[in-house]
């Protein structure tokens, strides 16, 4: 049959399952969008592009399909670049599809022309500039086969005005013969790899794991659950591991890294074997690379050949799907001896809890406390970035994989709301929490009108100091107390902001207040804003300072009254 | 150190900002690179020379075979492969000096492509180390312009398969 060129993206798109699109249109990308329309194609109108980006973002780590985000050419496309690098640096599948002037225009500085092809190579795994109508068939299904295999990452398909609307013969095909070679195999198993490390195992004394997005992204929960449990080595999952290993779990030691628990830090500053499954050694979790598991023979199982060796030396390297691995390690257990190790970490945890003074004013972990509460974990949990963030990694207790939407690599503030809607929308039977900061919140919070408009019943935890709380624990710790330009004294009324947008709004001022408007929240039918203002001068603790090593950690400075 | 890869890449728009990308985005340097086709016309052959710590350079190569386009690269020592670049250097050469200069040039086996009454120019080619000498012996005399192509390189055929490269 003879077909344009949008009408070819869009059957290869629907015939690969993909069942959402959000976007904004524009003159660019116009005709796309009309047969958007004529076939039904599900699509969420948002009111940036770069909600868009984290929309489908969100929508990608919870249910791990993926969605399409819609622009037009020039600031439509260039505004998505935040949300590409933030879903290239967590490794999460998106395809970008950006209306671009007609081929004959390109290079002319036309109106709302950009470079969109050059912007989005480094903050994409690939990207095409569709020339030839031809072409879309074989470059639409490149697009979600880079974008979802080996390890995920956001793609581009720069589509031109005048393509969208060239006519060309479609036949549906099952498998369309590449005209690039076939992608680069995974080794098989690493069965010498995977031997040395069952070997290390066997004679390790004080072996620790460390459980990364790997984990959840190949699915391996439940064996990195059988692993733990046979062999009785402690867990410690990174921030986008987290989820990965169930937080109630007697041999989970929390995060690592600058602001991970005691217990952890300590488990790495000790062990003689760590086990990486799937997480990269990023500096937040490393700290001083000198003194990073100091006395640890190295294993790391990842998919991506490039992340061993880049920052940490390994000593026993298995490149492959960290479930594969798994499952073949699950098969051959030989575990040691590790009571005396088991003795150790377990005292640490006992003696180090997390743990926050009380002193009646609202404090931020109290209120993650009571979501932690009221939800007992069964929640999705997502976050802007800074201080509210690292709370809620370090208090919620999660019970599944996929419950838990964080910006990690690139640290998007602003990075919260939209990724929630994108959530709910994956996952509609399941509450969404975004804990988020003044800060990070106001960054995006134009998304609340889309919230409304589909009625995306997200609620909102905005943790208020009127601060950049991360920034202002850094003045406060490392400038000297000089709070350089990290201060909101004019914060808007984000109760009434919400209510403005049509989403129920409540400011909380009392700490008596706190449960109440949580469940409030939670029983409301519909998006809640809760604006709690919290103590302006809580900081996150431990720390690991920045440079420093993890055995240099500063523990919470002497509690008045320690409630964990 | 300096390493030379050799890169076979699809023959694309764009493979050239993808991989000269990489180097920029993640502060590796470049010393070189030509590119140009191959027997089949579907593929690019890009020759680098970066410079790098050692743990650095194997860094690149793992890199780079990430990128879509990318079919193979090559980590190159000089021992296994044959390595040229071909120079233009125009040198000061007052009618006194070009007789010398020329002798010189005879016995680099460069060639004489252009000489006015105070210059001489010179194409020559070979390895790095040969395109380095040759450039140095000219230095006294005054470069005043040159243009290099940057080393291209095909790993020697028929090695056998137990030879170790001298380190």
């Amino acid at each position: 049959m003879e077909l344009n060129g949008s009408q070819i993206m869009i059957e290869e798109l629907k015939a690969a399952g993909i069942e959402m699109a959000f976007g904004i249109p524009g003159g660019a990308i116009m005709p796309f969008y009309d047969e958007l329309l004529k076939a039904d194609f599900p699509h969420i109108l948002t009111r940036h592009e770069q909600g868009a980006a984290h929309m489908a973002d969100g929508y990608a780590r919870v249910s791990g399909k993926v969605a399409i985000i819609v622009t037009t050419s020039g600031p439509g496309a260039t505004n998505l670049i935040t949300g590409l690098a933030n879903a290239q640096m967590d490794s999460v599948p998106l395809i970008a599809i950006t209306g671009q002037v007609a081929t004959n225009m390109i290079g002319t500085d036309a109106f709302q022309e950009a470079d969109v092809y050059g912007c989005s190579i480094p903050v994409t795994k690939f990207n095409w500039l569709i020339k030839d109508v031809n072409e879309i068939q074989n470059v639409t299904r490149e697009a979600i086969r880079v974008a979802t295999t080996g390890r995920p990452g956001p793609v581009l398909l720069d589509f031109p005005k005048d393509i969208q609307i060239t006519r060309a013969e479609y036949t549906p095909r099952e498998s369309v013969e590449s005209p690039l070679p076939a992608p680069r195999q995974y080794p098989e198993l690493d069965m010498d790899g995977i031997e040395k490390l069952l070997e290390a195992i066997e004679r390790a004394e004080r072996p620790v794991i460390i459980g990364g997005a790997g984990i959840i992204k190949s699915g391996a929960s439940e064996e990195l659950a059988k692993f733990a449990k046979a062999t009785g080595i402690p867990v410690i999952n990174t921030l986008l591991g987290l989820g990965g290993f169930p937080g109630t779990d007697e041999l989970f030691l929390g995060m690592p890294g600058m602001h991970g628990t005691a217990y952890a830090n300590f488990a790495l500053c000790e062990c003689d074997l760590l086990i990486n499954l799937g997480a990269r050694f990023d500096d937040r979790v490393t700290g001083k690379v000198s003194s990073f598991c100091p006395k640890a023979t190295i294993a790391h199982v990842d998919i991506d050949d490039a992340e061993i060796d880049k920052r940490v030396h390994t000593h026993i390297p298995i490149l492959g799907n960290v479930r594969d691995v798994l499952i073949t390690l699950n098969e051959r257990l030989r575990p040691g001896d590790y009571d005396e190790w088991r003795q150790t970490w377990t005292d640490w945890k006992a003696n180090y809890p997390l743990q926050y003074d009380w002193d009646g004013s609202i404090k931020p972990q109290y209120v993650i406390d009571q979501i932690q509460e009221i939800t007992e974990g069964n929640g999705i949990y997502v976050t802007g970035v800074g201080q509210h963030q690292m709370w809620a990694a370090q208090f919620i207790r999660f019970n599944e994989p996929k419950t838990w939407v964080t910006s990690g690599g690139l640290g998007t503030m602003g990075f919260g709301l939209p990724a929630a809607i994108g959530a709910k929308f994956a996952r509609p039977e399941k509450d969404v929490w975004l804990i988020d900061g003044d800060g990070s919140f106001a960054m995006t919070l134009v998304e609340l009108a889309t919230a409304a408009t589909y009625n995306v019943p997200v609620k909102v935890a905005i943790l208020n100091n009127a601060y950049l709380g991360m920034v202002r624990q850094w003045q406060e710790l490392f400038f000297e107390k000089r709070y350089s330009h990290s201060h909101y004294p004019e914060n808007p009324d984000f109760g009434m902001i919400a209510e403005g947008y049509g989403v129920k709004g409540i400011n909380v001022t009392d700490v008596n207040e706190v449960r109440n408007s949580l469940e409030t929240a939670a029983e409301h039918d519909g998006p809640v804003v809760l604006n709690f203002l919290v103590n302006k001068e809580e900081n996150v603790w431990p720390m690991v300072p920045a440079g420093a090593g993890n055995d240099e950690m500063q523990l919470a400075p002497p509690s008045r009254e320690a409630r964990s | 150190m300096r390493q030379v890869y050799s890169i076979l890449v699809n023959n694309h728009a764009g493979v050239l900002s993808h991989v000269a990308g990489l180097f920029t985005r993640r502060g590796y340097n470049i010393e070189s690179i030509a590119a140009g086709p191959t027997e089949d016309a579907t593929i690019t052959r890009i020759v680098i020379v970066a410079i790098g710590e050692e743990n650095e350079l194997d860094q690149i190569a793992k890199q780079l075979r990430k990128l879509y386009d990318v079919r193979e690269v090559e980590q190159i020592s000089y021992n296994q492969a044959v390595t040229r670049e071909l120079v233009l250097a125009t040198i000061k050469a007052p009618i006194t000096k070009r007789s010398e200069i020329i002798q010189l040039a005879n016995a680099f086996g460069a060639q004489v492509i252009n000489m006015t009454d105070d210059t001489v120019t010179l194409e020559a080619s070979g390895n790095d180390h040969k395109v380095r000498t040759l450039l140095k012996a000219f230095e006294g005399y005054g470069i005043s312009q040159m243009a290099r192509t940057g080393m291209i390189s095909l790993p020697y055929d028929g090695m056998p398969d137990d030879w170790e490269p001298i380190a």
